[in-house]
């Protein structure tokens, strides 16, 4: 008899459509909506919103929703679309200065112009699971203050830039290009900008256990956070045809700038470097890791011997996309009996020729 | 167009926009004029998974024409599920006609196999390529690697084929079995048994490889030279199978073995089902085949 190997086209259908069933869970259950899942799995929005490269809570609530609660398969369904929308340009460079903060700390300075604000942060509760919220019920309404419209929050970067202690941004260039991987493919060694590209959408986890890595010793950069913030920041867009610069409207962001160790070398004096982390929404973890990494990945241009993983850029860069990983780690599922074949075949010659050398020296065995 | 279904609507022909395809077709160009040679192309993200034939899916999407007709072939078969899955994307997206029968395809999509029937002029074979760099588990930097070939360094696969031959007597490699074309670059022919090798050379179709997720495309045009590595006192030999197909009793075919009961039992099948499929149409049968009058259900 032939065994049914080879699966076939109602297969497929009656599995998506179980699928489908699954996904549903129990018909008795209230079906959940996907402005719940954009209002109260707000960061499990903003991570896909920061993988899949789309400032759009909608789109990203539904593909929570779709994708049952798996993250990974979330940004895989944002990615897929995404890459179908046409480019119109780039937008004019954010002015995080700018931002108004709904969360800013640093930990160089006691205090500082502007003051630390914690905002929303589970930095200081006790994890302790909370059993009433098994039962619905509303929180209490949040604590507020007037408004100090002259109330500026400078970059911590640029107040120790200000005694000249750390290294100058690189000059603004306008007219530059801006590279997009996801428009040419990556060469490497890879420019800044590119690395950042590649960082800003890597896998929070890969990131995360890479920045980790740096702290334990492999590669490690001497980090301080010099300052977090989390607000929302104007988008703008210049229109070349008519010379005019117009609003899109506001993105919520969240940047993150070490401040880390510089020995200095013969030419040049000791001083502080940057990692920087940017992420959409509010992602402070990515947005940390992704300012070690980026810290790490300058290994070449500050003149350190490149000795660990998080300096390695192709290492770093070829693996960080989780899209690109898990679809060539699953790929392993399909069919690969043609190969495996091949692989049978070989084995079992060897394992004559084995045979036939031990009958021949059987003393050889010994 | 009629005939793109209900969710697909709003996408293009063929799912990828115009200028996307432009943007293939200007790497599949430059791919034919330097055979073998591995182009880096803006790869796209596309709606399957990486490693599941995004590289092929973007090579077939760019080059497909409305009058086209389709196969999709996975490990030498029509209806294995991914073959089925790429194919209904197609149908759905491009609407274009599709077929199992090779003679009859101008565009063939394929992973890990070549088909058994010879290809024509006017036929071109996608393959959907996983790690399309040969040097690549000799040396991981992408740097090295792309040195080494404008160098036309390949020493590093000589050697390795070579301490196959000090420590088993033969070169130990049955899939992915590198080849050199047109006296020029060393490439990955993909994940295809070396039985297929022989058939790359001199073939009258066009030969294109995408790999997605590495972003490369790369192709050997028609009538080009694919030579096996090997050496003069150990030359290239195709795999060989003991036995006929059981079905159709195809001697000269790739056999997948398939197990039959657990007390040992196997045999071995075409594991190109329309050759398979043709064969016993003629009359061929294998010892354990049915005429096909009778399998047919």
């Amino acid at each position: 008899m032939y065994v049914a190997v080879k699966g076939g086209e109602r297969a497929i259908a009656n599995a998506h459509r179980l699928l489908e069933h699954e996904r549903r869970g129990d018909r008795s259950v209230p079906e959940i909506g996907t402005a719940q899942i954009e209002q109260q799995l707000s960061l499990a929005v903003d991570r896909v919103m920061s993988e899949g490269s789309l400032y759009d809570r909608a789109l990203a609530a539904l593909a929570i929703k779709q994708a049952r609660g798996d993250l990974i398969e979330a940004i895989f369904l944002i990615r897929a679309y995404r890459t179908t929308l046409p480019r119109f340009g780039f937008s004019v460079p954010l002015d995080t200065a700018a931002m108004a903060i709904r969360r800013r700390i640093s930990s160089t300075y006691k205090d500082l112009p502007g003051g630390q604000v914690l905002g929303p942060t589970f930095d200081y509760t006790h994890r302790l699971l909370d059993f009433a919220l098994a039962a619905e019920g509303e929180p209490e309404a949040p604590a507020t203050a007037p408004v100090d419209t002259e109330l500026r929050f400078p970059r911590v970067t640029d107040l120790i830039a200000e005694d000249d202690l750390i290294e100058r941004n690189p000059p603004a260039d306008p007219a530059g290009p801006v590279g997009d991987l996801t428009r040419e493919p990556l060469a490497f060694p890879a420019e800044r900008d590119l690395r950042l590209q590649n960082l800003a959408r890597g896998d929070e986890g890969f990131l995360l256990a890479l920045g980790y890595s740096t702290q334990r010793g492999y590669g490690r950069n001497h980090p301080f956070v010099g300052e977090i913030r989390m607000g929302e920041v104007e988008v703008e867009f210049e229109i070349p045809e008519l010379g005019i610069t117009v609003s899109l409207g506001a993105v919520t962001l969240t940047e993150c700038q070490m401040v880390n160790q510089f020995k200095g070398s013969l030419t040049e004096p000791a001083k502080f470097t940057r990692g920087y982390g940017l992420s959409f929404g509010h992602c402070e973890r990515r947005a940390m890791s992704m300012s070690l990494v980026d810290r790490a990945l300058r290994a070449d241009e500050l003149g350190e011997e490149r000795t660990s993983p998080a300096q390695d850029e192709e290492f770093v860069l070829s693996h960080s996309d989780n899209i690109q990983a898990t679809g060539f780690v699953e790929h392993l599922k399909l069919p690969h009996y043609v190969d495996f074949q091949a692989e049978l075949a070989l084995l079992r010659q060897m394992r004559r020729e084995h045979e036939a050398r031990q009958n021949t020296y059987p003393e050889a065995a010994e | 167009m009629s005939r793109t279904a209900e969710n697909y609507r709003g996408y293009n022909f063929a799912y990828l926009d115009e200028q996307t395809k432009r943007m293939i077709r200007r790497a599949i160009l430059k791919a034919i004029a330097i055979p073998g040679y591995q182009v880096p192309f803006a790869s796209r993200e596309m709606p399957m998974p990486y490693g599941w034939g995004t590289g092929g899916v973007q090579v077939t999407a760019a080059i497909l024409g409305p009058s086209d007709v389709l196969k999709v072939i996975d490990q030498g078969a029509d209806d294995t599920t991914n073959a089925v899955s790429i194919r209904q994307f197609f149908e759905k997206t491009a609407g274009v006609e599709t077929t199992t029968e090779t003679g009859k395809a101008s565009v063939i999509q394929t992973r890990h196999r070549i088909p058994e029937a010879k290809l024509q002029a006017n036929q071109v074979l996608v393959y959907q390529v996983p790690i399309p760099e040969p040097l690549r588990f000799l040396e991981p930097r992408e740097t090295e690697t792309r040195t080494l070939h404008a160098l036309a360094e390949y020493g590093l696969m000589h050697v390795r084929l070579y301490e196959d031959i000090a420590q088993h007597g033969h070169i130990a490699k049955t899939y992915a079995y590198p080849v050199l074309v047109a006296d020029r670059y060393v490439m990955d022919p993909s994940p295809i048994p070396k039985f297929d090798n022989p058939k790359m050379h001199e073939s009258a179709a066009l030969q294109l490889f995408g790999a997605g997720r590495e972003k490369r495309i790369y192709a050997v045009p028609p009538h080009t030279k694919v030579v096996s590595l090997d050496f003069e006192d150990h030359p290239f030999e195709a795999t060989k199978f003991e036995q006929p197909c059981a079905l159709c009793g195809a001697k000269d075919s790739y056999l997948d073995e398939v197990i039959t009961d657990d007390r040992g039992g196997r045999m071995f099948v075409c594991s190109d089902t329309h050759h398979c499929e043709t064969r016993r149409c003629e009359g061929h049968l294998g010892p354990l085949g049915m005429p096909v009058t009778e399998a047919a259900e």
